[in-house]
């Protein structure tokens, strides 16, 4: 899903290179050998993958906010648990990637702070607010549609502690998209009042889940060097197509139209041709003003602020703890 | 900001009786036992586990991968450690 | 009202499981780690899942038809029978953790008595909550230890938490008309015969986490005849949004 930093600039200043270690370096993923986290690595390589696996981290944080928004008003104990399970394993995949990340140098904490002080980025679709119920639904069928599609892939990733993570995360995903997908079945087959809820969610994500793939390619900063360092498989565009592909049948199944004129299957490239991506409003989401930036950011900071008595009292209480241990035996002397 | 960071611990987990510990990822705690619950919450969520170890990531010592080549290459010559080296007739059968 | 023991007995033990697992939930995507939204999302499933499982007797019980989602979301709070315990808010992380340690303490020991009902379906509902309640007796127990042992700050939360949540503790252990027949044909346990086992944990832990038990004063009481704290109300109104809002409609 989340690959949107590889589209990102990368301001720090450029680390000298090695050409001679640059190059066995690239024989080696070229081989598809897996490269282990105190491999020798071209300091690109490690800056491009630790911007990266943060993002995603960060994205299955922030993205825990709007489905959380929902738990506590879902509408039978069976999708509220399910929404819960389902909350609760964003939590667990931010877990595994960074715990990927770490393994490249910079601890969990600095990647924390990188995204309270808005260094680092996150998802620009955890920006859209989830209005009604049928927004579950769609961050299910179609954010979780979008981020299998990109995911997949990573599972094959060069480096192997992310590619395993993917592996992990993509096995426990399953379930996201199918939990989506059948909420939005009971809407369509539910009351006009559901339907037409369901409909309204699908015309508010559809053009900003096309815009989870990132920029078109022809605008897209990193994606050569991440292509070549087997980060990233399949361009942006090639990803956008392939999940419109598969989501439009999906979506005329419902019985939902979709909010774009253009869209139209071409009989003789077997796809779906889909319209003009607003572009600008990406941008303006991913610099800050999307409709819920501040609001996500606010809750992040308010829970690592008003929390972090809690983690200060853990550490106070491990560090007695070790000092008793330790004058113990002098005690028992 | 940095004194507040908890220690990484590496978990491995049994999945079934009769296999080996498999590292499957790593959890912050400030001890063993939270370190433990840490684990079975990230990583046991499916029925995945039935037994699991933490252990303090900074109590690892691994191989330097610069030394690769004189850990692990010497022993690639030595193809007579393999059952294949050996020519047997087919009458003898499986052995 | 004219409900009989046996279905306001599993009620109550129903509606106490819902509402803690609604109010745990309220905590994932905002614990001070990631670990611990892990932690509260697999209590809050826990507890949910017993929910379900007893919704579902109670509606067989009552054998009107109504399943474990009518019983959860078409009943008001006067109706709600859980105990004034576990609606109280979440607070901060020490009150959680307190509120949670005082019902698991009880809870544990509760449904490892429960297992050996009368009633083969309560039996085998509190054999599974039995290992449930084990883990957020322990989880909650070392986090009240580590909080109430930790720093000044920590401590001095973590005892006004128990503080505030102590006149809710003596509910627990009451019986009324509705569960002593109950309780003499074997099917529901005598909450008395579990006061000293609750007493001896907290006061291990307490200890441990260098907390002042509190001294009994007034208890509060009432939930199980639907006499509620303000509180429940709205967790009924953001549980029951959707159902109330298009009446119905099926998700």
């Amino acid at each position: 899903m989340y690959t949107q930093a590889l589209n990102t600039q990368d301001s720090a200043p450029v680390a000298k290179s090695d050409p001679q270690a640059d190059s066995r370096f690239q024989a080696r993923v070229d081989a598809e050998e897996k490269i282990e986290p105190n491999d020798a690595m071209p300091e690109a390589y490690r800056r491009t993958l630790t911007r990266q696996i943060a993002q995603h981290a960060h994205s299955e944080i922030v993205g825990m906010l709007p489905e959380g928004n929902w738990i506590t008003r879902a509408p039978s104990l069976k999708r509220k648990a399910a929404l819960l399970a389902k909350v609760q394993d964003e939590g667990g995949h931010g877990a595994y990637l960074y715990a990927a990340a770490e393994t490249l140098g910079t601890s969990r904490e600095q990647m924390e702070e990188q995204l309270l002080s808005g260094a680092a980025k996150y998802s620009s679709i955890f920006n859209y607010p989830t209005l009604t119920w049928a927004d579950i639904g769609i961050v299910g069928w179609l954010v979780d549609g979008a981020a299998i599609m990109n995911q997949i892939p990573l599972c094959r990733c060069s480096y192997g502690p992310y590619a395993r993570a993917m592996v992990r995360v993509c096995k426990e995903e399953s379930f996201h998209q199918r939990q989506g997908y059948e909420i939005m079945i009971a809407l369509c087959k539910g009351t006009p009042a559901q339907k037409q809820m369901a409909q309204e969610a699908l015309n508010r994500w559809w053009w900003p889940v096309l815009m989870m793939f990132g920029p078109p390619d022809k605008d897209s900063l990193h994606t050569e060097s991440a292509m070549r360092w087997k980060i990233k498989r399949f361009t942006n565009d090639e990803l956008r197509q392939k999940f419109v592909d598969a989501t439009v049948p999906q979506g005329h199944f419902l019985g939902l139209t979709f909010p774009d004129p253009a869209l139209k299957f071409d009989t003789t490239t077997q796809h779906w041709n889909y319209g003009e991506i607003d572009w600008a409003e990406f941008k303006r989401v991913v610099a800050g003003d999307g409709p819920c930036n501040r609001q996500r950011m606010k809750q992040m900071r308010a829970k690592h602020t008003d929390n972090a008595w809690v983690r200060e009292a853990a550490n106070a209480y491990a560090n007695k703890r070790r000092q008793r241990a330790a004058a113990m035996p002098i005690a028992a002397e | 900001m940095s004194d507040q960071s908890w220690p990484l611990w590496e978990v491995f987990i049994r999945t079934r009786n009769g296999l080996a510990h498999r590292h499957v990822g790593s959890v912050h705690a400030v001890d063993a036992t939270m370190a433990l619950h840490a684990a079975r919450d990230t990583y046991t969520r499916r029925g995945e586990g039935l037994s699991v170890w933490v252990v303090p990531s900074a109590s690892i010592t691994a191989s330097d991968p610069a030394d690769k080549d004189m850990m692990f290459e010497p022993t690639a010559s030595k193809i007579y450690r393999h059952p294949t080296f050996y020519e047997i007739p087919d009458e003898v059968g499986h052995m | 009202m004219t409900d009989t023991p046996l279905l306001q007995y599993t009620l109550r033990l129903a509606d106490t499981a819902l509402v803690l697992g609604h109010r745990l939930s309220e905590w994932v995507g905002h614990s001070p780690v990631i670990e611990e939204d892990l932690a509260f999302g697999n209590m809050g499933l826990d507890l949910i899942g017993q929910a379900r499982s007893l919704y579902s007797y109670a509606g067989e019980i009552e054998g009107k038809g109504r399943d474990e989602d009518a019983l959860a979301y078409l009943r008001d709070a006067p109706e709600y029978r859980n105990i004034l315990l576990v609606e109280q808010p979440n607070g901060d992380f020490a009150a959680t953790m307190v509120r949670q340690l005082l019902y698991a303490a009880f809870a544990h020991p509760y449904f490892e008595a429960l297992a050996r009902s009368k009633d083969a379906t309560l039996a085998a509902i509190a054999a599974k909550a039995v290992k449930e309640m084990a883990y957020h007796l322990r989880h909650s127990a070392e986090w009240s230890i580590r909080l109430g042992d930790g720093t000044e700050e920590s401590h001095q939360r973590t005892q006004a938490s128990l503080d505030e949540l102590w006149p809710y503790t003596a509910e627990t252990f009451e019986t009324d008309q509705v569960e002593r027949a109950l309780i003499e044909a074997g099917v529901a346990i005598d909450p008395a015969s579990l006061r000293a086992t609750w007493d001896k944990t907290l006061d291990h832990v307490l200890s441990e986490a260098t907390l002042e038990r509190p001294h009994d004063g007034y208890m509060q009481s009432g939930g199980r005849i639907g006499h509620h704290s303000e509180h429940l109300g709205h967790i009924l109104s953001e549980l029951q949004f959707l159902q109330r809002a298009y009446p119905g409609a099926t998700w």
